[in-house]
């Protein structure tokens, strides 16, 4: 509580008392002095942010802030990871506490127009969806009339949900948490029977109880939840960084580069590669950033296909298929603009 | 701040050597650097949150809020407005401070009372309920309520049975709950009328015994006159009164009246904290009545109740009080820790969900801010209200 009380007045403190100069393309050069890039990431959800056994942040959504900082900065490693809330993350980018949202944050009309943010592009594409108790006897989302259901506060899915039980003429009782940890617990707990959120996280969220057998996710998505990460209004320079460096990991799954075959694929003729990797054209100035800015994105944090693999791919214990996720050359909707 | 109006006589001291002028001057020119602080905040918040794209205004209290509270005193449903959840969230706020106020007073004076008892277990066993709950974090103590004791019941369908049909499971407390009929007002009309009936009795007997010292038992008269005539009215108009049961029905019970766990604990935990406060209150209250009065009293043939009643709780009130006005604004306050369990009271309902969907965070910590400092100062204002009628009376 202490946490979110401190963000909120941090940030409407620095949005009272900050002076009222240009906003405007400072980002780069605020990172770029302290060596280090600030990360939003979430409090622990493993797959996409959480710290591993040795307190390293791992995941789909630190792997974005890392390839941000390998392409400012050269280093993969000179990243500061934030933990925040759902509640306490969009306050905390728009006060500059930290200079990206990586967050497992649906990008919607609302949130792009009314917060003074915007949504970068989409590094994983969810849905909501439901966990209940094996015991229970559910096989259908419809069979939910009457039941608790634990829910994160401050988050998309709370509205889905709603939407979703009034829609189908169902009642529930919505039993609200901040922390994700939290809708487990009470899950797991029996104060309710139902935990929502994005389908992804339920598979994260499953591994956390003792025995993940005990609940089956039901086969009902009911929306549309494009997680990406987010940056301040107003840098448009930065909004381009951080857009393009999803791009670039993009582009590198389709053109076949990987951290393992950066050192031929420096040597290729194929124009397209050259672009990417920096030894023809000068995209990197484009960007202001250094000409190999993507070559030491693939360096060090890999294209998005290995990204993925490593995070939450069927080898993880999330075991999760590519499914949408995949490049839309190969049935997915993956997909980025060229570069040149 | 129009200019004072002093008179100088031509042959005073100029307006700067003027010591009169010159404090009003100082004064003025404090005021305005304030003011001139306060509006500068509030421009450049403004400022800078347009600059940086941020809606501003009060707009979004009209907005749909599309979002579903667990438990709410008014109707809501997911199609009312943010404007509703501010309102949903003070009365929470309000249900749950209000009834912790009651029963930690409640409990408080027993345990002030109890404290100072000849009897020697009773006055160390509070004590030990005083030092226990008065030194363990409040925070801690809802964790302990929420998560130790109501978390651990069984679920809905192996629920602990009590008499009346109400049950006890982790989802929380269920009782029946009473369908009144048509008929059901002439029963409330005649128990308001009972009451009024009382209260002439009690002030009549009173005076009765004042003018010629004869008693009537009065207080007997009229509790059951405010039990039996209500009653012979319910059983003349054919019981026009039904109950709702609770019943298992798919996950959870329907019916009835429910009692969430979250409310429970807040509320238990806010109370025990509490009334380990008031109790130290009022026994100090009590032990700063002079001995003296006490045994003038009983030199007066006054019985030990009557003497706690008409001598010595009047005079402790006075010392009682002012520390107990802070301690109901302690629990008001206190009571937004409710956030840690998911209680939706203001804080997490309207400075929690609803500034997360809209995202004005100036507008709603503002708005939240002024209930807080509302509530409080309209309790600090009844109790300094009550104050003035006991303190003591100086002619």
């Amino acid at each position: 509580m202490k946490r979110i009380a401190a963000a909120l007045a941090t940030g409407v403190a620095t949005l009272a008392l900050s002076s009222t100069a240009a906003l405007a393309d400072e980002t780069l050069d605020a990172v770029t002095e302290r060596g280090e890039l600030v990360c939003g990431v979430s409090t622990g959800l493993p797959g996409f942010s959480n710290p591993d056994d040795s307190g390293n942040w791992t995941g789909i959504d630190v792997d974005v802030c890392r390839a941000v900082a390998a392409a400012v900065l050269g280093d993969a490693d000179a990243v500061k990871f934030v933990p925040l809330t759902a509640k306490e993350r969009f306050t905390a980018l728009q006060s500059g506490e930290i200079d990206v949202l990586s967050r497992n944050t649906t990008w919607t009309l609302t949130r792009d127009t009314s917060l003074g943010l915007n949504f970068t592009g989409t590094n994983y594409y969810d849905g909501q969806g439901f966990l209940v108790k094996k015991d229970l006897g559910v096989t259908s989302a419809t069979e939910l009339d009457g039941a608790s259901v634990c829910i994160q506060s401050g988050t998309t899915t709370e509205l889905n949900l709603a939407d979703y039980f009034r829609f189908q003429g169902m009642e529930y009782s919505p039993v609200v948490f901040d922390t994700s940890d939290q809708t487990v617990q009470g899950f797991a707990s029996g104060r309710c029977d139902v935990l929502t959120s994005d389908q992804s996280q339920l598979y994260a969220l499953r591994t956390k109880l003792d025995n993940p057998d005990s609940a089956v996710v039901l086969p009902e998505v009911i929306s549309k939840e494009p997680l990406g990460p987010v940056v301040r209004q107003g840098d448009d320079q930065w909004f381009n960084i951080v857009k393009w460096t999803l791009f670039a990991q993009i582009n590198a799954e389709e053109l076949g580069i990987t951290s393992e075959n950066l050192d031929e694929m420096m040597e290729s003729d194929n124009p397209s590669i050259k672009r990417l990797v920096g030894t023809e054209g000068d995209m990197g100035e484009k960007l202001g950033l250094s000409s190999d800015w993507a070559a030491k994105i693939v360096a060090q944090v890999g294209n998005y296909g290995e990204m993925f693999e490593r995070n939450v791919g069927m080898d993880t214990p999330l075991q999760i298929e590519r499914g949408l996720n995949a490049l839309w050359t190969n049935g997915g909707i993956q997909y980025a603009p060229p570069i040149r | 701040m129009a200019g004072p109006a002093v008179p100088t006589p031509p042959s005073g001291p100029a307006p700067w050597r003027n010591p009169r002028v010159r404090a009003v001057a100082f004064q003025v020119v404090a005021l305005v650097l304030v003011l001139w602080v306060f509006w500068t905040i509030f421009q450049n918040t403004l400022t800078n949150m347009e600059s940086r794209g941020i809606t501003t205004g009060f707009g979004f209290l009209d907005n749909t809020a599309g979002f579903g509270i667990l438990f709410s005193l008014i109707p809501y449903d997911e199609t009312n407005t943010y404007g509703r959840t501010f309102v949903v969230g003070i009365l929470n706020t309000l249900l749950v401070s209000g009834l912790g106020i009651l029963f930690a007073t409640i409990i408080g004076f027993i345990l002030g009372v109890a404290r100072l008892s000849p009897n020697w277990l009773i006055a160390k066993m509070a004590l030990v309920y005083i030092e226990i709950t008065r030194n363990v974090p409040l925070l801690l103590q809802i964790f302990f309520w929420y998560f130790a004791v109501l978390r651990t019941l069984p679920g809905p369908r192996q629920s602990l049975e009590f008499p009346f049909s109400a049950f006890l499971n982790n989802r929380g407390l269920y009782a029946p709950s009473p369908n009144l009929e048509p008929a059901f007002w002439a029963v409330a009309i005649t128990f308001g009328l009972a009451i009024a009936g009382a209260v002439v009795l009690v002030r009549w007997a009173k005076r009765r015994q004042d003018a010629t010292g004869r008693r009537f038992p009065a207080w007997s008269v009229s509790l059951a006159a405010v039990v039996g005539l209500p009653l012979l009215v319910f059983w003349l108009a054919g019981s026009p009164l039904t109950w709702d049961l609770p019943a298992l029905q798919g996950f959870n019970f329907r019916g009835g009246v429910r009692l969430i766990p979250e409310f429970i604990a807040l509320w238990l935990a806010l109370t025990l904290y509490t009334a380990g406060f008031i109790g130290e209150i009022v026994r100090s209250g009590i032990q700063s009545v002079s001995k003296g009065q006490t045994e003038a009293s009983q030199a007066l043939g006054l019985r030990p109740g009557q003497t706690l009643r008409l001598i010595v709780i009047p005079q402790a009130m006075r010392v009682i009080i002012p520390p107990l006005t802070s301690q109901y604004l302690n629990l008001t306050k206190n009571s937004s820790l409710a956030t840690a369990i998911g209680y939706p009271d203001l804080v997490s309902v309207f400075m929690g969900t609803t500034l997360n969907q809209t995202g004005q965070a100036v507008e709603i910590v503002a708005m939240t801010m002024a209930v807080y400092l509302t509530i409080s100062l309209s309790i600090s204002f009844l109790m300094n209200l009550y104050n003035r009628a006991v303190a003591l009376k100086e002619r």
